[in-house]
């Protein structure tokens, strides 16, 4: 007994020392954001392998994910005769919930577990030690860009797969199901709210972005430097993604629809 | 230690004392005091584990010393700034033991990459410099390689070329020699020595290949569980009077170093078979 309290609070102690490594970090990173004004160049290239990479996975996803929720809204609406209101819940189930959420979950499956990965091998492979060695910090010159990068992405891709989605419902609600054209657009322009709807869906893809972004190049950083710490790291960032996204869209979606 | 030798008092590059470094509570260094001289190759030996890395990694800066003192070129290493001490690097040059270089850049750019971080100089003068530094390497028609395809031998040369790439006055050298062939071996053994004493630098090989690293050492220290057990010139360490030094670098399996580790009588122990 005496010893299981004490493994709780060893494990417990050892999760806080992270956790403060972790902020520590991200203010590191953080002051190698102006550094990366002089050399865009640093961003751009992982722009491309972070942001642009993950399009194909988000494209898709996003297209069968609004096909299938055109599908289920069409068969609970048309019970009703609502089936023309189709457009308006396909929208706000995407722009509100799915749309940045199961972006957050594939960009931490894509884009997240290859950046812990790559940034742990080059852990291993004593590559961060070798730069800090020539004098230029690992923070500002690998990190900083990867991490920026990330958090750029992430709502843009939650755009595209909202975007994607939509057209998605479009596709099976009214090309296959016959729900009316026009009902199908303009129910949805009268009743997604600029503000209150697709602003407060960028404002989570924006925090989940920077939240799984963070994870994984801190999880790439602090992994130890073996084979298997290393893969353990890339394991441990998809599923803290996953806690911190499900976990932050409850609260975010209390503080923004709550009332 | 009082018996370092008076020539290598004389202003060494590097100079360490009363050095106490331990990780996860075991000791890895209680008390070291070496001189690294300048323009010599200065070798550091001693078995797996004794903490030779660690004593690179102490002197580039990268970890603090619990106690004692690491100077280089007259600067305490752990009380400089961050500014002075990435000052200080660039005039180190570090051989890591797997190279390490930038696997998603090519040699050339890998050559290149201190030259493009620390200097503003054009793009043409950077082409010469990475060639000149390849070409003393020996591998001047491998720049559009990938890390990915070069052997490791190849790997360790560029590495070389890249700690050259900003001209620094030491370089360190991990374990330069472990799992080479004979013929990346002989060149990586003949590289070291002529790179020293033509580009005037100081260079300290942390090794445990005895043959190869005493035929290119001005001077050596060997270390074990924590302490310099033995230093002298080559010649002078293969005749000393030390039982476990003499073991060390003639490799022989027994001795001070037992061959087994302590274990019941052997007689007994195949006998009893309640244990």
């Amino acid at each position: 007994m005496l010893e299981f309290i004490r493994q709780l609070g060893r494990g417990g102690i050892s999760q806080f020392a992270k956790l403060g490594r972790a902020n520590l970090f991200m203010l590191k990173v953080l002051a190698g954001f102006p550094g990366l004004l002089r050399r865009p160049g640093l961003l751009v290239a992982q722009l491309w392998s972070v942001g642009v990479l993950s399009l194909m996975i988000i494209v898709v996803s996003g297209l069968f994910v609004g096909m299938v929720l055109g599908l289920q809204g069409y068969n609970t609406l048309v019970d009703f005769g609502a089936e023309e209101s189709l457009g308006v819940a396909v929208a706000l189930s995407i722009v509100r919930e799915l749309g940045p959420v199961v972006t957050a979950l594939l960009f931490a499956g894509r884009a997240g577990s290859a950046l812990a990965a790559e940034i742990g091998l080059m852990k291993a492979t004593e590559q961060l030690s070798g730069m800090e060695m020539m004098a230029v910090d690992p923070i500002h010159r690998v990190i900083a860009p990867r991490f920026l990068a990330g958090f750029i992405s992430m709502p843009l891709l939650a755009a595209i797969f909202s975007a994607v989605g939509i057209y998605g419902g479009y596709f099976v609600g009214v090309a296959l199901l016959g729900v009316d054209d026009g009902a199908y657009w303009s129910q949805m322009q009268a009743k997604v709210d600029l503000f209150d709807d697709i602003l407060n869906g960028v404002i989570k893809s924006l925090v989940f972005g920077w939240v799984v972004t963070w994870i994984a190049v801190f999880e790439g950083y602090d992994a130890i430097p073996t084979s298997e710490g290393v893969s353990r790291a890339t394991t441990r960032t998809v599923v803290y993604a996953a806690f911190a996204v499900l976990g932050l869209d409850f609260v975010l979606t209390a503080l923004m629809f709550g009332d | 230690m009082s018996d370092i030798p008076e020539r290598l008092d004389t202003d060494p590059l590097v100079s360490i004392r009363g050095l106490r470094f331990s990780r996860g509570g075991r000791p890895i260094f209680d008390g070291v005091d070496l001189d690294i001289p300048r323009g010599k190759v200065t070798a550091i030996m001693g078995p797996s584990g004794t903490g030779k890395t660690t004593l690179l990694r102490l002197i580039g800066g990268q970890l603090e010393p619990e106690a004692g003192s690491v100077h280089v070129d007259g600067q305490e290493v752990a009380r400089l700034s961050r500014g002075a001490l990435y000052a200080l690097r660039k005039r180190m040059g570090m051989l890591f033991q797997s190279g390490a270089l930038l696997t998603d850049l090519t040699v050339f750019d890998n050559v290149a990459f201190p030259l493009r971080e620390h200097t503003d100089l054009p793009e043409p003068m950077i082409r010469d410099l990475v060639l000149m530094k390849l070409q003393a390497v020996g591998l001047r028609g491998a720049r559009e390689l990938m890390p990915s395809e070069l052997s490791g031998g190849m790997a360790r040369r560029i590495a070389l070329a890249r700690a050259i790439a900003l001209d620094p006055m030491m370089i360190m050298y991990d374990e330069p020699f472990t799992g080479q062939d004979p013929i990346s071996m002989g060149a990586l053994v003949e590289l070291i020595r002529l790179l020293n004493d033509a580009l005037g630098l100081t260079s300290i090989i942390v090794s445990h290949d005895v043959k190869e690293t005493a035929a290119i050492s001005d001077y050596i220290y060997v270390i074990s569980q924590g302490k310099v057990v033995g230093q002298g010139t080559p010649e002078a360490l293969g005749q000393t009077d030390s039982a476990w030094v003499r073991q060390f670098m003639q490799g022989l399996p027994d001795g001070p170093v037992p061959f087994h580790y302590p274990a019941p009588d052997y007689a007994e122990d195949l006998l009893n078979h309640d244990a």
